[in-house]
This record gives C-alpha cells, sequence and structure tokens, in this order.
C-alpha cells in the first residue's frame, strides 16, 4: 500500500514508449479507440468503392473478382476491427472507472490483447497486394468457396482470424475478471451499471464463440494443406456443416456487436432524461436471456439449405423469441424518457436515433425469421439492409454516443456541440438515405455481393450510393470534432451532464493517469 | 479445485475457451451422429452387416427407385446409371451398375458420395455392395462398369412409394484425402 502512493503520481512515460509499453487501462482504450477509428475508415474506403461501382448498373470502375475482394473485407474489417474493438475500447476506459477500479485486472494481458491487432490487420490487409487477391469468399467465408475455390491468401485470412481470436478472447478474459474481482467495496452485482453488465455478459459470449471460430478456420486450414475433408464432400466431410460451426459462432457474434451498445445507450438515456433507468433489474434479465438464446437460433441463417421442416420451425420460434427481451429493453428505455426532464445534446440524439433506428433493423430481422418468408429474402440487399440498420445506427451510433458522452471525461475538454449535432444529422440523413432502400431493392429480388445489376434497380441503387456518400464525408467531421476536442477544446467540467451518475464522473476531468487507487464508496455516486 | 476453476478467475476461464475450442470440433461427429439417428441429410451408412436371407414375403410392398448419376465440379466423365428406375419389393435383393467413363487422357481417382431422398428412406436402403466404398482407380479413356448391390428393408415408412439415390462423382486424383 505504502509503494503504492508513493508512485502513484508519477505520469505516463514520454514518447512512443509509452504506448508500446503501456499497462495503463487508459491508454490501451485510447489505443484501441483509435485503431478501430482507423479500420473504420479503412473499411469505409471499401465501402465507397463497393457503392461507386453500384451507383450505375454495369461494370464501369472494378473487376467483380476485386467487387468480391471488397465486400468481404469490407465486412472483415468492420466487424473484427472497428465495431469489436471499439467496443473494448470503451470498456478498458470505462469499466475501471465505473466500477472504482484502479486499473484492469491484468494489465500485462491487456497489453498484449491490443498490440496483437495491428499485425492481425495489417497481415489481412497485406492480402490485398498477393498473387490472385484478397480473400473473395464474403465475411461468411462459406465452404467450399473458401476452401477449395478460394485464392492462396486465404492461409493469411485464417491465421489473421486467429489473431483476432486471441486478442479478443483475452480482452474478455481480462473484462470479466475485472468486473468479478475488482468492484469496489458496496457494489453489488445488481448495483453495477448497465454498460458494466451488458460488456459482462458479452465477454462471457466472447470467450464461449471466439474458440469456436478458430476450430472453424483451423478445420479449413486442415482441408486446404493437410488433405482432411471436414467440408469436402468428396472425402465424406460436408459443406453444410461449415455453415453450421460457422453461425454457431456468428450469431452470437452478431450480439457481441450489439450489446455494448445497448449498455451504452441504457447510460445516456437516464442521464439526458434525468430519470433513473425505469426497470435496472428486468433490463439485466433481458440481456441475459438474449445473450443465452442466442446459441440455440443460428440456423436462421440457412433456412435455405434444405433443413427439415422440424428444424425449420424450432429456428424459427426461437428467433421470435428473441423479440421478447429486446422488446423489453426498447420499452424500458421509452419508459425512461417518459415524462422525464429531456435535453438533446448530441449523445442523447444519437442514442434516441439508436433506438428508433435499431428497432428498424430489430423488425426486419422479425420478418427474415419467418422461414418461408425467408426463402424470397435469402441473400437479397433485404438482408444487407436489415443487418445494416442494427450495425451502424445501431452499433456505430453507440460508440459515437459512448464517444460524446465519455469524450470530457477522456480529455477534459468539451466538444463542439454545434458540429456535433451536424454530425448527427447528416448521419441519420446518410444512413437512411443509404440503407433504406435497400429494403426495397431487396424485396425486388437484387442478389447481394454482385457488382451488376437489373436496369430496374438503378434508382434506388444511386440514392443508396448518394447516401453511403454522403455517410462517409460525414464522417470525418467527427475526426475533426474529436481532434479538435483533444487539442484546443474548452475545458470541460467534471460532471459536463447535469442527469449523469456513476462513478466515473467523481474523479476529475480529464480523468488522471491513476484513478481509484484507494477504493471509493459505491454510494458516491 | 472448486476455487481454481470458478468463472470469475483467469484460469477458469482459460478452461472454458479450451472447452469451447474443443467443443468446435466435436461438433463435427455430433453433426455426423444426429445425422445418423435423425436420418437427415441422405446419407447412407455403409455396407450392410446383417443376415442376408434373400427372402421376400408374397405379400411385400412395391417401390420405386431412381438412380441419379452427378458429377461433380462439371467433370467431363460420362457417368449414367445403367437402368435409370427400377421396381422392388421390400426385400428384394437388386444388382445394378454405373457406367463410368474417364474422357482423360490419363490415369484418374474418383470417389463417388450416395445421397438418399426422401431422407427418412436413408436408414431403409442398404447396399450390400457398392462402388461408393472404395476409391475408384481408372487408367486413362478407361471405361468401367461399377457394380451396386442393394435392398430396401420391409420397415419402410408406408408413405413412400418412391425414393431416389443419387451419386456424385468426385475427381480426387493426387488430393491425398487423409481418411477420416
Amino acid at each position: 500500500m505504502y509503494e503504492q502512493t508513493k508512485t502513484a503520481h508519477h505520469g505516463p512515460a514520454k514518447g512512443l514508449m509509452r504506448w508500446i509499453l503501456t499497462t495503463n487501462h487508459k491508454d490501451i482504450g485510447t489505443m484501441y479507440l483509435v485503431f478501430s477509428l482507423m479500420m473504420f475508415f479503412i473499411g469505409g474506403t471499401m465501402a465507397f468503392v463497393i457503392r461507386a461501382e453500384l451507383f450505375q448498373p454495369g461494370l464501369q470502375l472494378v473487376r467483380p473478382e476485386f467487387f468480391n475482394q471488397m465486400t468481404t473485407m469490407h465486412g472483415l474489417i468492420m466487424v473484427f476491427g472497428a465495431v469489436m474493438p471499439a467496443f473494448v475500447g470503451l470498456a478498458n476506459w470505462q469499466v475501471p472507472l465505473m466500477i472504482g477500479a484502479p486499473d484492469m485486472a491484468l494489465p500485462r494481458l491487456n497489453n498484449w490483447s491490443f498490440w496483437i491487432l495491428p499485425f492481425a490487420f495489417l497481415m489481412l490487409l497485406s492480402t490485398l497486394f498477393m498473387d490472385g487477391g484478397a480473400p473473395n469468399f464474403g465475411w461468411t467465408f462459406y465452404a467450399p468457396l473458401s476452401t477449395t475455390y478460394a485464392p492462396p491468401s486465404v492461409t493469411f485470412f485464417i491465421f489473421a482470424i486467429h489473431m483476432m481470436g486471441i486478442s479478443s478472447i483475452m480482452g474478455a478474459i481480462n473484462i470479466i475478471v475485472t468486473i468479478f474481482n475488482m468492484r469496489t467495496s458496496g457494489m453489488d452485482l445488481m448495483q453495477m451499471p448497465m454498460f458494466v453488465w451488458t460488456w459482462l455478459i458479452t465477454a462471457f459470449l466472447l470467450i464461449a464463440v471466439m474458440p469456436v471460430l478458430a476450430a472453424v478456420v483451423t478445420m479449413m486450414l486442415m482441408d486446404i494443406h493437410f488433405g482432411t475433408s471436414f467440408f469436402n464432400a468428396a472425402g465424406g466431410g460436408d459443406p453444410v456443416l461449415f455453415q453450421h460451426v460457422f453461425w454457431f459462432f456468428a450469431h452470437p457474434e452478431v450480439y457481441i456487436m450489439v450489446l455494448p451498445a445497448f449498455g451504452v445507450v441504457s447510460q445516456i438515456i437516464p442521464a439526458f432524461s434525468r430519470k433513473p433507468l425505469f426497470g435496472y433489474a428486468s433490463m439485466v434479465y433481458a440481456t441475459a436471456s438474449i445473450a443465452i438464446l442466442s446459441f440455440v437460433v443460428w440456423a436462421h441463417h440457412m433456412f435455405t439449405v434444405g433443413l427439415p421442416l422440424g428444424g425449420e420451425l424450432f429456428f424459427m420460434y426461437s428467433t421470435m423469441l428473441i423479440a421478447i427481451p429486446t422488446g423489453v429493453k426498447v420499452f424500458n428505455w421509452i419508459s425512461t424518457m417518459f415524462k422525464g426532464s429531456m435535453t438533446f445534446e448530441t449523445p442523447m440524439l444519437f442514442a434516441i436515433a439508436f433506438i428508433v433506428l435499431f428497432t428498424i433493423g430489430g423488425l426486419s430481422g422479425l420478418m427474415l425469421a419467418i422461414a418461408p418468408a425467408d426463402f424470397q429474402y435469402q441473400d437479397t440487399y433485404f438482408v444487407v439492409a436489415h443487418f445494416h440498420y442494427v450495425l451502424v445506427p445501431g452499433s456505430v451510433f453507440g460508440i459515437f454516443a459512448a464517444v460524446y458522452y465519455w469524450l470530457p471525461k477522456w480529455c477534459g475538454n468539451m466538444y463542439k456541440e454545434s458540429m456535433g449535432k451536424l454530425h448527427f444529422w447528416l448521419s441519420i440523413i446518410g444512413v437512411n438515405l443509404t440503407f433504406f432502400p435497400m429494403h426495397f431493392v431487396g424485396l425486388a429480388g437484387m442478389p447481394r455481393r454482385i457488382p451488376d445489376y437489373a436496369l430496374q434497380f438503378a434508382d434506388f441503387n444511386m440514392v443508396t450510393s448518394i447516401g453511403a456518400f454522403l455517410f462517409g464525408a460525414t464522417q470525418l467531421l467527427f475526426v475533426y470534432n474529436v481532434i479538435h476536442t483533444v487539442r484546443s477544446g474548452k475545458k470541460a467540467p467534471q460532471k459536463p451532464w447535469e442527469g449523469a451518475e456513476g462513478l466515473e464522473w467523481t474523479v476529475p476531468s480529464p480523468a488522471p493517469y491513476h484513478t481509484f487507487t484507494t477504493p471509493p464508496a459505491a454510494s458516491e455516486k | 479445485m472448486k476455487l481454481f476453476l470458478k468463472p470469475s478467475s483467469p484460469a477458469g476461464l482459460i478452461s472454458i475457451v479450451v472447452l469451447m475450442f474443443v467443443f468446435g470440433f466435436m461438433l463435427v461427429p455430433l453433426y455426423t451422429v444426429f445425422c445418423e439417428v435423425t436420418g437427415l441429410n441422405g446419407k447412407t451408412s455403409g455396407q450392410y452387416q446383417g443376415e442376408l436371407t434373400n427372402e421376400v414375403s408374397d405379400n411385400a410392398r412395391t417401390v420405386t427407385v431412381q438412380f441419379i448419376a452427378n458429377r461433380n465440379d462439371n467433370l467431363p466423365w460420362q457417368f449414367s446409371p445403367k437402368q435409370e428406375v427400377m421396381e422392388l419389393m421390400l426385400g428384394e435383393r437388386k444388382v445394378t451398375s454405373f457406367r463410368v467413363v474417364n474422357t482423360y487422357d490419363k490415369a484418374v481417382v474418383a470417389q463417388a458420395i450416395p445421397s438418399v431422398s426422401p431422407a427418412a428412406a436413408a436408414s431403409h436402403l442398404h447396399k450390400i455392395e457398392c462402388f461408393c466404398f472404395q476409391q475408384q482407380a481408372l487408367g486413362a479413356s478407361e471405361s468401367k462398369d461399377m457394380e451396386l448391390i442393394f435392398f430396401i428393408d420391409a420397415s419402410l415408412p408406408g408413405d413412400i412409394t418412391k425414393l431416389t439415390l443419387s451419386y456424385t462423382l468426385s475427381d480426387i486424383t493426387g488430393t491425398d484425402l487423409v481418411d477420416m
């Protein structure tokens, strides 16, 4: 204890080595967030290529092979490089601050789990310059497209996935151990902030399914290089098995990408409604039930592979069941706002947009869950519209909301509210312009992952592309606002939001390099 | 031990990770067993091991069997059943053959993968001898009649009057598949 007090006031080391050697949760959180922002722009550039090619029917800009590489890499980078690291970054910054812990429980592991990522993505991106090109089999990498017919770079893709998986697993272990062991005295599990709860559940999902992803890519590796036949029918394997194992991972994965956003929104809505969160306990149970149900719905991605009738019915009903806990959450957020004394700063705007637009994505998800109807929607732009509605105005808006909400605490300066609002309004227009028309072209039968399309889809595709360019350009405003805030923003008070609650607002702004070296009282909030 | 493996400790969490990695691989045999037990996927079992009585009861039902020959990857080889449709009584032992012609001017190895539709019939179709049990070596431009001996047992569900046995032929030359 004495040793700790003596060294508690040293600042961060100087220079580059600070970032390479750091074990500080705030430094690592910042690195995760900056990394994910860079990946967001790289993945966004790929989306730009896709939308530019689809601006008009016919092949104008890129060859179909390259188009396939773009759709694949866009998906992989956005899922594993942008959304997941951003939430791990938020967890690194906020979980210790919100539970009154001095740091994460396993700081060296924390450093390692971040520093694996740049190498994993460097390896993944380097495939773009290899003979035969980058992976081109879609982010779902179905066998045998990703085994028998894959470009040679698939091996690099497999090892990149392994490294990302190791990074996520270590991050998740760290978060669980921190939450279980380092809460300040007097903070029971059922008193934890919702963001901490959703991350605890997300972390359990991560350690449960990332190893399954590792297993499936290992099987691919063995099929490609060691002569096994896990997914090769000629050797006694089964390509459909790949889809089962993959979606056993990937369905929980989609909740990994959205549960922390639920947590963010559950922090922000009460703060700007100046009311405590409605139905805290039901929120916790709803999150847990969504997580548990996510393990028994995977085959709703595979309704058209030839499942027996019983299978179709089971996966249809179990999928629809998820609407119940999700509905509980949505109504809890609305009830929190009901008769609240609301103000509409940028984080609140993003949080409200999250509720509305995520619900639209949830409803199209319910439509897709109807097995007989799904035969019509399968592999069309309707699916693309659905999952972009839950991922962009869902996860990504959740991340924006969190950054605007906590940025004053992180850097000690207040962002420009007017520019934040402009970012919000242009984003919401861009998002809807981009993804709403996709519903229509999808229902009319436009297939996904195709660089050309029938003339009847031309108008809606042009609207979509214009929306996408607007949305992409708008994000430069966000970058400018964040950089401007960090470098020369107005000083922020310790608690910039009147209605905000939680331990993170009991430390000064910016949060000192070391916080809570002595545990705070849980009731202090 | 109990303390060591609680889910809030790193060791406990790492053991969950290891377990789930193993579980990922376990899904392969689980899937196979699941398909066998439920008869889904139309997978037929291996060589018939039971007693061959070759006795057909007089009032046995007659069913129609259709044979389909597919070529994987649009192989240029010719591959076709000798007889496309046959009628047989339940319990009756039938012999037929599939003809394959290797149109390449080099030796190849082929493997046929069977599938039965409707899937519910898969467990009632028994193969006593089948070319799909072995890899088939074919010399350059060689043609070959590959034999199939099978019967359908009497417990075939009553609503099935017609079933399809399809074979997909794959070129596995030089792939050196590890036996699973």
